[in-house]
């Protein structure tokens, strides 16, 4: 059996630690690249929104370096993503591929539920065992996530940004290759030692928070990289969610880590008072909290016709007026491109740093 | 007082339930003028752009209320219909967006439907939205049992070839004249806001009526028949309406009277995005078209797609009746 999984972000890092803890043989996909998305649009039906088409595009992809297992993730709605599965297994099964595809429904907040559908999908594997691969995966994603957050923090800052996007790539790949939790600490650990003596710029940097759907958030293909475009315009970007936080709230039932869930839904409160399924109620909750936060600017991204992120998008107008911060969406589908967003993102920076500055400070126009 | 009902989206489904219930309750109900071009262009102005088109032309419908001094307007919040079913993540925000994005709004009824897990929630909004009107539990009790009665004889009315839409035109008394001659069965599809406004759908339901066509819709067809056929997907649909229609669907494939079916779908639509795609997977020997609308779509096209298809489903006939044709040309 040789298994794959679509790509979301450094997920993939997490997954292949895990499925090496149950003894199965991982053919990860290569990562998404323009055959991608092209394998990806050609198949899907024109109007699914776009993490369908790149999850399309990886299995693709994987299939044809010799996988034969996709495991994917499901759902029950009201989001389309709890049918994706259903649906691409019509079409690769439509294209004459040969495999099998195990769906992990998310359990209705069971922890043990999970580690028993894990369990089974290894080989061979006693329930310590799976509850020890999802451990080693878990802290692999933990190093991961300090090491991002440091990230965000030194581009920014940072005079040499090419040197600190080098340290940072060099490190995920270090912690991709570590056998075990000290060694994935440790790589994460000298690499944030190494950003540290990174020559810094004075002064501090505008704080941008991102909000917005799941996915789009977590792929630097499916967001055209917008982490590191805004960090290059010395932004400080505030990420709405990280990968533990999102698996512990809808995948663990909150059980690993303390969640901020609670919090979100009481500050979207008087916005939205209803779940509107997908990520759409954390979208509106995060805008509120980063608002609160004394955050320059907020920027929203979604896939183009996702449906709760438009519920979200409906109502941040009416928080960017009584909260006093300057709101932007962002649609992403494959026909976006890198130069129309850093267009948009500079002309965005520049009027949040017009007001965040006082007026006499401006150089006189003219 | 005055109770304002927009007359889009799911009001061509529940509207009997509501206007018996706020009448019973002692209120006087007013619903905005059916879609007209005015009421696309204010939903256009006032929507986000990505919104699909019904969404567009809800938002016109309250706006259009929102000139006639109401005491209320009706927003309900539709999460679910039926156990474990949702509708759609849009009629989960639809108060909060429309309150976010319209100012100068009458105070908003907002009842919350979820009956996803059990009824009770429901059961205590009525009664919190009762008492607006009157005290008397009871009293409001009974109102929503007799709202349920209507709706029910309303839905009754859909044997005779009706779609719901029509049928509460009939249940309000009006007169409705039926074609008499067709010589094509088609099933058409769809979401029932979309495909039963006379605007949204460009009168799609009436144009194939006079191209000679008898249409089945999803309330015309046998309900357990078509609850049968959607279990048969490996995975149930977890949306009330798509899973009708993809029941519907896989139903009428096995009806021999069936000539051809199309769908109409919505731009940005999420179920009809899937739903239209498993459809199109699982009909084989039935001819399938796919007609997509948002609010630039031109009826002149529209027109000429349908008249090639029932020409097309003509020529199939008249040569089937010598020997078989694949649906796939």
């Amino acid at each position: 059996m040789k298994v794959t999984f679509p790509h979301m972000g450094n997920m993939h890092i997490a997954i292949k630690a895990l499925m090496a803890g149950l003894k199965l043989e991982v053919v990860p996909p290569p990562s998404i690249s323009k055959r991608t998305f092209e394998l990806g649009i050609k198949n899907s039906p024109e109007f699914a929104c776009m993490p369908l088409k790149l999850n399309l595009g990886n299995f693709i992809e994987a299939l044809e370096n010799g996988a034969d297992t996709i495991v994917m993730a499901g759902g029950w709605g009201p989001c389309r993503f709890g049918y994706y599965a259903q649906v691409e297994r019509d079409i690769l099964e439509g294209l004459g591929y040969q495999f099998q595809m195990i769906v992990l429904e998310a359990p209705d907040s069971k922890a043990y539920d999970l580690i028993q559908q894990i369990k089974a999908l290894g080989e061979n594997v006693s329930f310590w065992e799976a509850v020890k691969a999802i451990k080693y995966g878990w802290s692999k994603l933990n190093a991961l996530e300090v090491l991002e957050r440091q990230f965000d923090y030194y581009l920014p800052r940072a005079r040499d940004k090419d040197r600190v996007e080098m340290i940072y790539d060099g490190a995920v790949v270090n912690i991709d290759r570590a056998g075990s939790k000290t060694e994935a600490d440790e790589a994460a650990g000298q690499a944030i030692k190494k950003m540290g003596m990174v020559d810094l710029k004075a002064g501090l940097p505008l704080k941008i928070g991102i909000v917005g759907e799941i996915y789009t958030m977590f792929e630097p293909a499916a967001n055209y990289d917008i982490y590191r475009l805004l960090g290059r315009m010395d932004v400080q970007v505030s990420r709405s969610a990280y990968l533990t936080e999102w698996l512990n709230d809808h995948i663990m039932g909150g059980y690993v880590k303390k969640s901020n869930r609670k919090n979100l839904i009481a500050c979207a409160k008087p916005y939205l008072n209803y779940e509107v399924g997908g990520h759409g109620l954390e979208t509106v909750g995060n805008t509120v909290h980063f608002a609160r936060r004394q955050h320059d600017g907020i920027i929203q991204i979604g896939p183009l016709t996702c449906m709760p992120e438009i519920v979200a998008q409906s109502i941040i107008p009416s928080i960017s007026e009584k909260e006093g911060v300057p709101c932007m969406t962002l649609w992403f589908d494959e026909l976006s491109g890198t130069a129309g967003l850093s267009t948009r993102l500079e002309a965005f920076v520049d009027m949040v740093h017009r007001k965040k500055v006082p007026a006499d400070n401006h150089i006189k126009e003219a | 007082m005055r109770v304002g009902i927009p007359r889009g989206l799911f009001y061509h489904y529940y509207y009997p339930l509501w206007k018996t219930f706020f009448q019973d309750l002692g209120a006087e109900v007013v619903t905005s003028a059916s879609t007209n071009r005015r009421t696309v262009e204010r939903g256009i102005e006032s929507a986000v752009d990505e919104a699909c088109f019904p969404i567009k032309v809800y938002y016109g419908h309250v706006r259009e209320l929102c000139h006639q001094e109401l005491d209320y307007i009706f927003i309900p919040r539709l999460v679910s219909v039926e156990p474990k079913s949702y509708i759609c993540p849009k009629f989960m925000g639809l108060p909060d967006m429309i309150k976010s994005g319209l100012h100068e709004l009458p105070a908003v009824i907002d009842i919350t439907v979820d009956v996803s897990k059990t009824d009770r929630l429901l059961k205590r909004d009525i009664i919190r939205v009762g008492k607006i009107f009157t005290n008397n539990k009871n009293h409001i009790k009974q109102a929503y049992q007799h709202g349920q009665y209507e709706l029910h004889k309303c839905r009754e009315l859909c044997q005779g070839d009706y779609n719901i839409s029509e049928a509460i035109r009939l249940w309000e008394g009006e007169q409705l004249d039926m074609p008499p001659n067709y010589d094509l069965n088609i099933g058409v599809l769809g979401h029932g806001y979309a495909l039963y406004d006379h605007t949204i759908s460009m009168n799609l339901i009436d144009r194939l009526r006079k191209m000679g066509c008898r249409v089945h819709v999803v309330e015309t067809l046998d309900r357990e028949a078509i609850e049968q056929k959607a279990a048969e997907i490996p995975k149930r649909v977890f949306w009330t309406l798509g899973r009708k229609n993809v029941g519907s669907a896989l139903y009428m494939e096995e009806r021999k009277e069936i000539d051809g079916i199309i769908y109409l779908a919505c731009f940005g639509c999420g179920p009809d995005s899937m739903i239209g795609e498993v459809i199109e997977c699982k009909l084989k020997a039935k001819p399938f078209m796919m007609i997509t609308i948002d609010e630039h779509t031109g009826e002149a096209g529209m027109v000429t797609r349908l008249e090639a298809f029932c020409d097309m489903l003509r020529r199939r006939k008249a040569v089937s009746d010598e020997g078989y044709i694949s649906a796939h040309g």
